[in-house]
C-alpha cells in the first residue's frame, strides 16, 4: 500500500504488461499485448468487442493465467498469480456482468471470501459496521443490509466497487462500466473515480466510447485484434485518430456525421404501427408495460431512450407476438394485430431484431445459411417435404454479400462468427423480405465499431425504403443518431415523445431516471 | 393425552432419518450440487453402519462406519460431477443404483442372505414406546436427528463456511473472483451431505438391529421432497419432514380403520412437492447454480 499511497504521479510503472498471449482452444484472444500503466491515473484501455481488452485485465487480475509475457504491479513479478493474490496485492477489478450474488445482502456479498469472525461465526455485525463506513467514505448511500437482487444495475455496480475498496484495491479495473448505466449515473461515477484518483488510486477503464475516453481518462491504449497498437495520452488526441487505431481504418462516427434531419418534415401518412393503451405483465405480476400509446409512419424512426429495465424489453416482445398482452391494442398497417401469432405478424410485413442474439436470434450451431432461413423455411420446400438445398445456399450467399458478413462461408456455423457479424446475419434476415414495421432492440449491442456503421446503414436503408422502425436502444447516442423521433420510456411507461430536433441528451437524461419532464 | 404423546413419539422417531437427509441435502443443495443422492447415501450407510456394528459390537463404531460409508459414495459422485463434470443427474442415479448393488453383493458376501442381515447390536430394543422422553433419549440418534435442522441453519446462515456454500450454489463465478475456491466449498457440501444422509440411514439399520435389502425404501427422495417444499432453507425443510412424517404417523394408526388407503398418504409428499414446484405454496426458487457447473 505504501508506494501507491503517494498522489504524485510517478514515471515508474505501477502495472506493466509485456508480451502478453492468451488463447482460448484455436482462438487468440490476445496475441501480443504490452501495456504500462502509471500510479495515479486514469488509463483508458480502447478497442472494439472482441479485441482482448477484457482478456487481457482478467489476466492482470488473476481470473486467468497467461500463456506467455509477464505481468509486473509495484516493480514485482506476478505473472500466474490467483485471484487471491492479486486482491491481496490491491487489484480489484469490476466486471462487465457483475459478479454479485443477488440472494445476499450487500454486507453479505462485500465480505464473502474474508468473512470477519468472531468464535466459529461470521461477526455480522463488525461486517455490517464495516461495510458502512466504507460506503460512506466513498460518498454511496445505502443499506448494507438489502439483499442485491432487489438494487438497481447502478447501485448494484457501486457494490462491486464497494467489494473492491473494501479488500484495499489501489488499482482498480473497471470492465464497460457505463454499459448499463444512465447520464447521472455516469456523471456519479466519474466523480467516484476521480475522487479515488486524486487520493492515489489508480485505474483501468476498459471502453469502446471514445466520449467517455475523452472525458475521465489521462492515458489511453488502444486494443486491436489481441494487440496493443497504440498509446496516446488523452490530452491533444483526437476521436478520430482513437478510432482509426482502433479499427485500422478511417470510420465515420455515429454522432457527428448524419444526424437525422428530417424530423420537420410532415407526414400525413396512415401510421404503419399504432400502439393503443398497451399493458403487459411482467414477472412479478407487476406492469412490465403500462398504459404505452404511440404510433410510428412510414419512413419514420422511434427512438425508445431508458436506462434498461424499464419494460422496453416487454414492449418490443408483446408487439412481436412473442409476450402476450394484458390490455390494449396493437394495429400492423390498420390491421389489428393483438392476438395473432408471431409467424401471421411476419406475413404483414413485421420484422424483428432481438436484444438478445445468443437467445433469440440465431441457432449457434446452425450455419449462416440455415439461420438465414429460419422462419420461412416452409418457402424453401421442393415438392416431398425436402430443404431446397441449392436455393438456400444461394440466397445465402447473395445476403453474405450484401451484408458484408465475415467470413463469408455460408456453412459456417454461427457460433464462429464475431458479435458483429452475427448481428449482420440476424439483421439480414429480419430485412429478408418486405418490411413494414421493423423492431430493432439494441441493434448493436456488443458489436465493434466497424459493424455499427453497417449496421446504421442499414437501419436508414430500411427506413428510406419505406420501413417504420421502433429503436430500442441502451445507447443514448445511437438513438440521437438515428431517431426522427425519441421517446424516452421509464417505469414501464412513455414519459415523452419529442421530436430529434429538440432531443439532447442534457433534456432526456433526466428524463431517463424518472425526474418528470 | 397418552394417545397425543404416543402420537408424537413415533412422529419424531419416524422423522429423525428425514431430517437427517434433509439437513444434508440441504447443504448439497445450496452448492448446487443435486441431491438425488441422498436416497443411495442413505442406503449405503445403512448397511456399512450393519456392518460396523457386526463387527465391532458397538452401535457406536456402527453408526461412525455409517458415516464413513456415506462420505465414500458421496465423494465418488462429487468427484464425477466436480472433477469429471458428468450431469448431475445421471451421476446421481448411478450412485443410488451402485447403493442398490453394493449392499446386496455384500449382503449376500458377508451373511449369505439376501433379504436380510443377522441381528447386531443398536441403539433401542425397538419395542415399547414408553414415557416420551425415556422412549426419544433410548437411542441417541434421535436427539442428534432433531439437533440437525438448527445446527445446519447456524452453519449455512451464521459462517463463512455457509455463505460461500450460498454463494457457490447461486453465482460460483462470483465467488471465485473473490478468491473462493468453488470446487472445494463443493467437496465440503457433498462430503457432509453424504455424512448427514448415512446418519440416517444408520439410525433405521441400528433401530432395528438389522439392515433389510433396500431398506431406505425412498426415505431419500421423502428428505429431498421436504428440501423443495421447504424452499431450499434447512428450518423450512425440518418442519415439512415433521410434517411428512406426521402424515405417515396417521395413516400407522389409521390402518386398523382403513379410513384413507395408506397409498395415498405415501403420496402426500410427492404431491405436496408439485404443489410447491408450481409455486402454490409461494415461489420454490432452486440455487441458481443447481444442477450447473
Amino acid at each position: 500500500m505504501s508506494g501507491m499511497m503517494s498522489g504524485a504521479r510517478s514515471t515508474a510503472p505501477i502495472v506493466r504488461l509485456t508480451g502478453i498471449a492468451k488463447r482460448f482452444g484455436d482462438c487468440h484472444a490476445v496475441r501480443d499485448a504490452s501495456l504500462e500503466v502509471a500510479a495515479g491515473e486514469i488509463h483508458a484501455l480502447v478497442g472494439e468487442n472482441g479485441a482482448g481488452k477484457s482478456t487481457l485485465m482478467r489476466i492482470l487480475a488473476g481470473i486467468s493465467p497467461p500463456d506467455a509475457g509477464t505481468i509486473e504491479v509495484g516493480g514485482r513479478d506476478v505473472t500466474g498469480w490467483t485471484t487471491a493474490q492479486a486482491i491481496d496485492a490491491s487489484v480489484g477489478m469490476v466486471h462487465q456482468h457483475f459478479m454479485l450474488v443477488p440472494t445476499l445482502t450487500i454486507a453479505e456479498n462485500v465480505i464473502l471470501g474474508r468473512e470477519p469472525m468472531r468464535g466459529l461465526a461470521i461477526d455480522f455485525a463488525r461486517a455490517e459496521r464495516e461495510v458502512t463506513a466504507a460506503a460512506e467514505k466513498s460518498g454511496f448511500r445505502m443499506n448494507v443490509r438489502q439483499l442485491v437482487r432487489e438494487l438497481s444495475v447502478g447501485e448494484q455496480q457501486r457494490v462491486e466497487i464497494l467489494k473492491t475498496l473494501v479488500r484495499g484495491a489501489r488499482i482498480l479495473i473497471l470492465d464497460e462500466p457505463t454499459a448499463v448505466l444512465s447520464p447521472p449515473e455516469v456523471e456519479e461515477l466519474w466523480r467516484v473515480l476521480r475522487a479515488l484518483r486524486d487520493e492515489g488510486g489508480t485505474i483501468i477503464l476498459i471502453t469502446h466510447k471514445l466520449d467517455e475516453v475523452a472525458e475521465i481518462s489521462d492515458t489511453i491504449t488502444v486494443v486491436r485484434e489481441g494487440r496493443t497498437v497504440a498509446r496516446f495520452p488523452t490530452a491533444g488526441t483526437s476521436p478520430a485518430s482513437i478510432a482509426r487505431a482502433m479499427v485500422g481504418r478511417d470510420v465515420v462516427l455515429a454522432g457527428d456525421a448524419t444526424i437525422a434531419r428530417r424530423d420537420e418534415r410532415v407526414v400525413a401518412l396512415a401510421p404503419a404501427l399504432d400502439v393503443r393503451h398497451l399493458v403487459v405483465s411482467g414477472e412479478q405480476r407487476q406492469r412490465a408495460v403500462n398504459d404505452v400509446s404511440f404510433t410510428i409512419q412510414p419512413r419514420e424512426i422511434l427512438g425508445i431512450a431508458g436506462v434498461e429495465g424499464n419494460g422496453q424489453s416487454a414492449l418490443i416482445e408483446a408487439i412481436a407476438g412473442l409476450r402476450s398482452v394484458e390490455s390494449g391494442e396493437i394495429f400492423l398497417d390498420a390491421a389489428d394485430v393483438t392476438s395473432m401469432p408471431v409467424s401471421d405478424r411476419e406475413e404483414r410485413g413485421l420484422a424483428h431484431i432481438p436484444e438478445d442474439r445468443h437467445r433469440r436470434g440465431l441457432v449457434l450451431d446452425y450455419s449462416i445459411a440455415d439461420n438465414l432461413i429460419l422462419g420461412r423455411q416452409r418457402s424453401y420446400q421442393r415438392r416431398g417435404g425436402m430443404l431446397d438445398r441449392t436455393r438456400i445456399l444461394a440466397d445465402a450467399r447473395a445476403a453474405i454479400a450484401v451484408a458484408d458478413i465475415r467470413p463469408s462461408d455460408p456453412m459456417m456455423p454461427a457460433r464462429a462468427l464475431s458479435g458483429g457479424n452475427q448481428q449482420k446475419v440476424v439483421i439480414a434476415r429480419a430485412l429478408a423480405r418486405e418490411t413494414r414495421v421493423l423492431l430493432a432492440a439494441q441493434p448493436t449491442r456488443g458489436v465493434d465499431v466497424g459493424a455499427i456503421e453497417l449496421i446504421h446503414a442499414r437501419l436508414r436503408a430500411a427506413r428510406d425504403s419505406g420501413a417504420a422502425i421502433l429503436l430500442v436502444s441502451a445507447e443514448l447516442s445511437e438513438i440521437l443518431a438515428l431517431s426522427d423521433r425519441v421517446a424516452v420510456m421509464y417505469g414501464g411507461r412513455i414519459v415523452a415523445i419529442v421530436p430529434r430536433s429538440v432531443a439532447s441528451e442534457e433534456m432526456l437524461g433526466p428524463l431517463m431516471t424518472g425526474a418528470s419532464a | 393425552m397418552s394417545l397425543a404423546l404416543a402420537f408424537l413419539a413415533q412422529t419424531l422417531r419416524i422423522a429423525v432419518p428425514y431430517l437427517f437427509a434433509a439437513a444434508g441435502g440441504v447443504l448439497a443443495e445450496r452448492a448446487g450440487i443435486i441431491s438425488l443422492t441422498l436416497e443411495g447415501f442413505m442406503l449405503g450407510g445403512a448397511f456399512s453402519a450393519m456392518l460396523g456394528s457386526y463387527w465391532s459390537g458397538s452401535p457406536w463404531i456402527g453408526a461412525l462406519c455409517g458415516i464413513a460409508g456415506g462420505v465414500a459414495l458421496a465423494l465418488l459422485h462429487a468427484v464425477s460431477t466436480i472433477r469429471f463434470k458428468a450431469d448431475q443427474v445421471v451421476s446421481g442415479i448411478a450412485i443410488n443404483l451402485l447403493a442398490v448393488g453394493l449392499t446386496r453383493y455384500f449382503l449376500k458376501l458377508v451373511f449369505d442372505s439376501s433379504s436380510n442381515s443377522l441381528r447386531v447390536a443398536g441403539f433401542s430394543a425397538g419395542t415399547s414406546t414408553g414415557s416420551l422422553i425415556g422412549g426419544l433419549l433410548h437411542n441417541p440418534l434421535i436427539p442428534f436427528g432433531l439437533l440437525i435442522i438448527p445446527v445446519v441453519a447456524w452453519l449455512l446462515y451464521r459462517t463463512p463456511f455457509g455463505l460461500r456454500v450460498r454463494a457457490v450454489g447461486e453465482h460460483p463465478e462470483a465467488a471465485t473472483t473473490v478468491g473462493v475456491s468453488v470446487k472445494r466449498v463443493r467437496y465440503v457440501a457433498v462430503a457432509l451431505s453424504g455424512a448427514l444422509a448415512a446418519l440416517g440411514g444408520a439410525y433405521l439399520a441400528l433401530d432395528q438391529h438389522q439392515f433389510t435389502d433396500g431398506m431406505s425404501a425412498g426415505r431419500g427422495f421423502i428428505a429431498l421432497a421436504a428440501i423443495i417444499f421447504g424452499r431450499w432453507d434447512p428450518v423450512r425443510a425440518g418442519i415439512a419432514c415433521l410434517f411428512f412424517a406426521a402424515a405417515e404417523t396417521l395413516q400407522i394408526q389409521l390402518q386398523g380403520m382403513q379410513a384413507i388407503p395408506s397409498q395415498f398418504v405415501q403420496m402426500i409428499p410427492y404431491v405436496l412437492t408439485i404443489v410447491a414446484l408450481v409455486g402454490l405454496v409461494g415461489r420454490a426458487m432452486p440455487p441458481a447454480a443447481l444442477g450447473r457447473e
